[in-house]
């Protein structure tokens, strides 16, 4: 546990054109290697260096990013063991991939203050700091473990107990062929094993291909403009651009039609959705009327609302607040360089709780306003504590990957006619993986479960 | 009116299957032993079960062989019948099992410590201890007699304030009606131990010659002769068959309609039960959808009548069991000769013990066995074997011998027993051990001979057999990985059907991984110009085909080990430490781990107060060097 090779974003979340994920243990530079695709492959290199070259998705073949990377070797490090840091562009969508690969080629992620830690246990760091070191270890497990508990709550975990009570059944059954091989229980034979795996599977297979926040992380906050015509939709969407880099422009799997801009705004990443649409039919209400349009309104993570300073407001104004109710909406009232005919209170009162920000685009101001919003809205205020959700949501995407993966073992193990206990120790594993996802990892519910699926005795 | 008697190094109070073990390693590594017991009738007696061995409990028995204890010796020279369970399935769940000869297995392994050095067996009731400043120097007999000592150990099973259950008649004593002990109990008390209350039950016996076999089904022995013990040479080919039959409706209705009469439904039973071993009432109460269950009839040895009722366990009134068992196809003209019964008792709380088994509270103090929790001759004697060698080393002034949750499910009973505690009679199921495909059946002598050469409980002789034995499996693996199988019609014609043609070339090492080829055509492909025992091929087969899951428990030992090689001081103040969680806290100070390891395995101790617990000894450790 202690030597494991550990990996974690250490650039602060959100902030800066440049993210550093690092990695520290005997197998850094193993684990780069298998992703960096440069010159030369990295154990060749000296300590010390930096060099330039990209990630390549194992699964796909395919460049994920584009990197400088830089290698130390230890004891001359912070933890005085090898250290890789992969640098990377600044925005949610870039780090979190990269995270995402190196867990999925080997790495751990790190506990909160691991790094520290190390550094501590292997005399890095003097005396004094030690009771600084506990406190961070304690207060980001606290935080950490708030975080997971509201998670917990929803869908997912349901699920994921669920699909842990079929495998601890299978699990269970097995065992009891294994401790009680003369009871008269069903065998459990390679046809049923397969069947009941096959099942777990394809959920697992379902979960990581739907959850939203998985969506999120990988494609970014879809996010809609809407607005009357001549509110100063494109203006928001150009100065939403411009001032901040696109940071993917060929989005897979999205149709001609319908282009998506990507900006990465304070750290959060935006997908502004159908903005060719809106660029080219100033003609709202009717687009609204539109089922698909509406359709793509309902799934949107922000909705960003754009009202006339220079206008009164209007019925159509008022249909946009209903379509958008219960949505995460930035109310917008723009060009504020021209006369107030808009009731402001009137609007307060449409917008309820949600934020309002004045801007007058064409003398860019109050753009800034705009983006502490979202950045605001996405880190602490009703999209709840992203940064945290978000690296424990990397960790879970981690998890049900190899969940998935030990399970896919535990299938091949089956067809080739490997002796039930050894599948066994395969699905253990993924039961074990599902249970790091909800925080649950008993192992005395095995035989909690064994004894009272089965009626055993002298 | 006491007297001054004997010293002892090592004095062994009991003489049950822990006790047993405890006396004979006790002297076998030289210490001078006492074992004092009840009743000299009653050495290595089976109450319940007529049976050694099964999944988890035989591979115990092979590590206690290994150890170079009595058990798998005294059953190969005792049983009536051996089978190897689990053969369908692969090799680290395989598992031998016996049934006894009850009587033989007690006279044999009475003999064998009336003839061992260094041990003196004497009948007593011990009454007391001699605790002078929480050490514990000796004990006191019932008849007044003081015997020093420098350590003791307890093995007093069940006797412990027993308590016997049978219907609504309830009486002290100790199983199948002998006294039970109850001031050593009320003495530990005063000692400052705390004590729970444990249940267990067996079931009726039966007269052989009023069973109707024709309407039950025979459970045979294995043809191929078997073995606990590595040393056996002689096999037992005369055994005998038990029998398999089913309870049925009527059963259950009858014991439906007397719930009432129960015990256990009318609140007269206070203590814990197993829940692997319910007693019937139980089992129809809790599983009421199952239609029947099974009973095995189980001879009790050679020379009697009487025959175990597996599955039948009970603490019904006398009459009732009667009826009951005239439900059964095949006893519906049955003798009971002896009711079944349930037996509470005094058990110590586990986690008051370190890891060698000796007690927390009272130094020089060990215990064992069905005293500890434990349920089953095999969790005893393995606990005793290992009560006896850390008496005796500790007598000796020598560190105390602690087998890991990689080397032996010895060691996971003991890691679990005094880390976590139990609250019901603790039984051994492979699914304990996390690491089960290392600890098999055909691998003990591998894991632990060694140990118990360097300890002193392995003659020389034996250990270079064993030397030989592993050399020879390690040639052989070498051997295998080199040379290469060439594909031929003859090739392909000795592959198993079931097998894909082989087309290129290949490691016979390689071949042999694939589940379905065996060691035997790996050898006809590819022969050895010498002879290579049953054993050995076993070892080879095994290691070459499950490798790959084989390494992989290997590397999770590797971190296990890596964190039980951090010890934690003698002394630790965990209420000083102030990241730990309370319940961490008071968790750790109750267990008081002696690594890092064992901390992370305490119920209640999450992976934070880990860490801190890691921090805050570092820090010591540079405070010291500053200093």
């Amino acid at each position: 546990m202690e030597y494991e090779t550990i990996a974690a974003i250490s650039t602060p979340m959100g902030e800066g054109a440049i993210a550093i994920v690092r990695l520290s243990g005997s197998e850094a530079v193993e684990i780069a290697d298998r992703l960096y695709k440069g010159k030369q492959a990295l154990n060749s290199v000296d300590s010390h260096t930096i060099h330039y070259g990209h990630l390549i998705d194992p699964d796909t073949d395919e460049v994920a990013e584009e990197v400088m990377v830089s290698l130390m070797r230890g004891p001359r490090t912070f933890t005085r063991e090898d250290i890789v840091e992969i640098n990377c562009h600044g925005g949610l969508v870039s780090v979190n991939r990269v995270l995402e690969l190196v867990l999925r080629s080997g790495a751990r992620l790190a506990e909160p203050g691991e790094f520290t830690k190390r550094a501590f246990l292997n005399g890095r760091i003097d005396l004094s700091q030690a009771e600084a070191v506990i406190d961070l270890i304690r207060a980001k497990t606290d935080r950490a473990m708030n975080v997971a508990l509201n998670q917990m709550e929803g869908r997912l975990s349901t699920l994921i107990a669920k699909l842990r009570q079929q495998l601890l059944e299978t699990v269970a059954h097995v065992e009891v062929n294994i401790d009680y091989p003369e009871y008269d229980a069903e065998e459990m034979t390679q046809n049923l094993l397969t069947s009941q795996l096959k099942e777990v599977e394809e959920e697992i297979r379902s979960i990581l291909i739907t959850a939203r926040q998985g969506k999120i992380l990988r494609e970014g906050l879809s996010t809609v403009i809407v607005g009357r015509p001549n509110v100063g939709k494109s203006s928001l969407l150009n100065s939403l651009v411009h001032e901040n880099k696109a940071i993917v422009t060929d989005v897979p799997g999205t149709t001609r039609d319908v282009i998506e801009e990507y900006v990465n705004v304070r750290g959060v990443p935006l997908r502004l959705v159908d903005t060719a649409g809106i660029r080219e039919t100033e003609d709202l209400v009717e687009r609204i009327g539109v089922e698909r349009s509406r359709e793509r309104l309902k799934q949107a993570d922000l909705i960003l609302l754009v009202l006339n300073y220079n206008d009164e407001l209007t019925d159509e104004d008022k249909k946009l607040f209903e379509a958008v109710a219960g949505m995460d909406v930035i109310v917008i009232v723009n060009k504020t360089d021209l006369d107030e005919k808009l009731d402001l209170s009137k609007v307060k009162e449409l917008a309820e709780e949600h934020p309002m920000i004045t801007t007058s685009l064409k003398n860019e101001e109050g753009v800034d306003e705009l983006e502490k919003s979202i950045s605001e809205l996405f880190f602490a205020g009703s999209v709840e504590s992203q940064d945290l959700t978000y690296v424990s949501n990397s960790r879970h995407i981690a998890l049900l990957e190899q969940s998935r993966k030990t399970l896919e073992d535990a299938l091949v193990a089956v067809e080739a006619g490997m002796p039930v206990d050894m599948v066994q120790i395969d699905i253990t594993r993924t039961w074990e993986l599902l249970g790091e996802i909800i925080g649950d990892t008993v192992s005395d519910s095995l035989i909690d479960q064994l004894f009272s699926q089965f009626c055993l005795g002298k | 009116m006491g007297y001054k008697a004997d010293s002892y190094d090592v004095i062994v109070v009991g003489a049950g299957h822990a006790g047993v073990e405890a006396g004979l390693a006790s002297a076998r590594m030289g210490a001078k032993t006492l074992m004092l017991t009840l009743n000299l009738d009653s050495v290595a007696f089976m109450p319940c079960n007529p049976s050694v061995g099964g999944p988890a409990k035989g591979i115990v028995v092979r590590e206690i062989d290994a150890l170079g204890g009595e058990m798998g010796r005294n059953i190969d020279k005792t049983h009536i019948q051996m089978r190897m369970l689990n053969t369908g399935k692969g090799p680290a769940v395989r598992a031998l099992r016996a049934q006894a000869d009850k009587v033989q297995y007690q006279s044999e392994m009475k003999r064998t410590i009336e003839e061992q050095d260094n041990l003196t067996l004497l009948q007593g009731m011990v009454e007391k201890l001699i605790v002078e400043d929480g050490v514990c120097k000796g004990v006191v007999t019932k008849t007044g007699a003081e015997f020093e000592a420098k350590s003791v150990v307890l093995t007093t099973g069940t006797f412990m304030r027993g308590r016997v259950i049978l219907g609504d008649l309830s009486y002290e004593s100790g199983p199948n009606n002998m006294q039970p002990s109850v001031n050593l109990s009320h003495h530990l008390e005063e000692l400052g131990f705390e004590m729970v209350r444990f249940k267990t039950g067996t079931p009726p016996r039966v007269n052989n010659k009023s069973i109707d076999y024709s309407k039950t089904e025979i459970q045979p022995g294995d043809e191929k002769p078997r073995a606990f013990s590595y040393e056996t040479t002689e096999f037992i080919t005369d055994q005998l068959p038990c029998w398999l039959t089913y309870t049925g409706e009527e059963t259950h209705k009858l014991i439906n309609d007397n719930l009432h009469r129960s015990p256990m439904y009318s609140g007269m039973i206070e203590g814990t039960g197993p829940r692997y071993c319910p007693s019937i009432e139980d089992k129809i109460v809790r599983f009421n959808d199952k239609p029947r269950h099974q009973i095995f009839l189980e001879p009790e040895g050679r020379n009697t009548k009487e025959v175990y009722v597996q599955g039948l366990s009970t603490s019904l009134p006398e009459d009732l069991q009667q009826k009951i068992l005239k439900t059964v196809p095949g006893l519906e003209n049955v003798e009971m000769m002896r009711a079944g019964y349930a037996i509470e008792y005094d058990v110590v709380v586990p986690t008051q013990l370190w890891p060698s088994l000796e007690t927390k509270t009272v130094k020089n103090l060990f215990t064992a066995g069905q005293l500890n929790g434990t349920s089953g001759y095999e969790e005893a004697a393995g606990q005793g074997i290992m009560s006896g060698i850390n008496a005796a080393r500790n007598a000796q002034e020598r560190e105390a011998v602690i087998l890991d949750r990689s080397q032996g499910y010895i060691g996971v009973m003991i890691d679990d027993l005094v880390t976590k505690g139990t609250n019901e009679p603790y039984r051994l199921l492979t699914s304990r051990a996390e690491y089960r495909l290392l600890l098999r059946h055909d691998n003990a002598d591998l894991r632990l001979t060694e140990l118990g050469y360097e300890i002193g409980m392995i003659p020389k002789e034996r250990y270079d057999r064993f030397l030989a034995k592993k050399e020879m499996i390690e040639q052989e693996m070498k051997r295998l990985e080199k040379i290469v199988i060439k594909p031929s019609e003859q090739v392909n014609a000795v592959l198993p059907e079931n097998s894909t043609e082989l087309k290129e070339a290949m490691h016979a090492a390689n071949l042999l991984k694939r589940p379905e080829v065996t060691y035997q055509e790996i050898h006809q492909l590819a022969p050895a110009d010498y002879e290579i025992p049953e054993d050995v091929a076993e070892q080879v087969e095994i290691q070459i085909k499950y490798s790959g899951y084989i390494n992989k428990s290997l590397q999770q030992v590797e971190r296990m080990k890596r964190m039980d090689e951090k010890r934690i001081p003698d002394g630790i103040d965990y209420f000083a430490i102030g990241g730990l969680a309370t319940e961490a806290k008071q968790k750790l100070d109750e267990v008081r781990p002696l690594s890092i390891g064992q901390a992370s395995r305490v119920s209640g101790v999450n992976p934070a107060d880990v860490s801190i617990l890691l921090v805050y000894i570092e820090q010591g450790k540079i405070a010291k060097i500053a200093k």
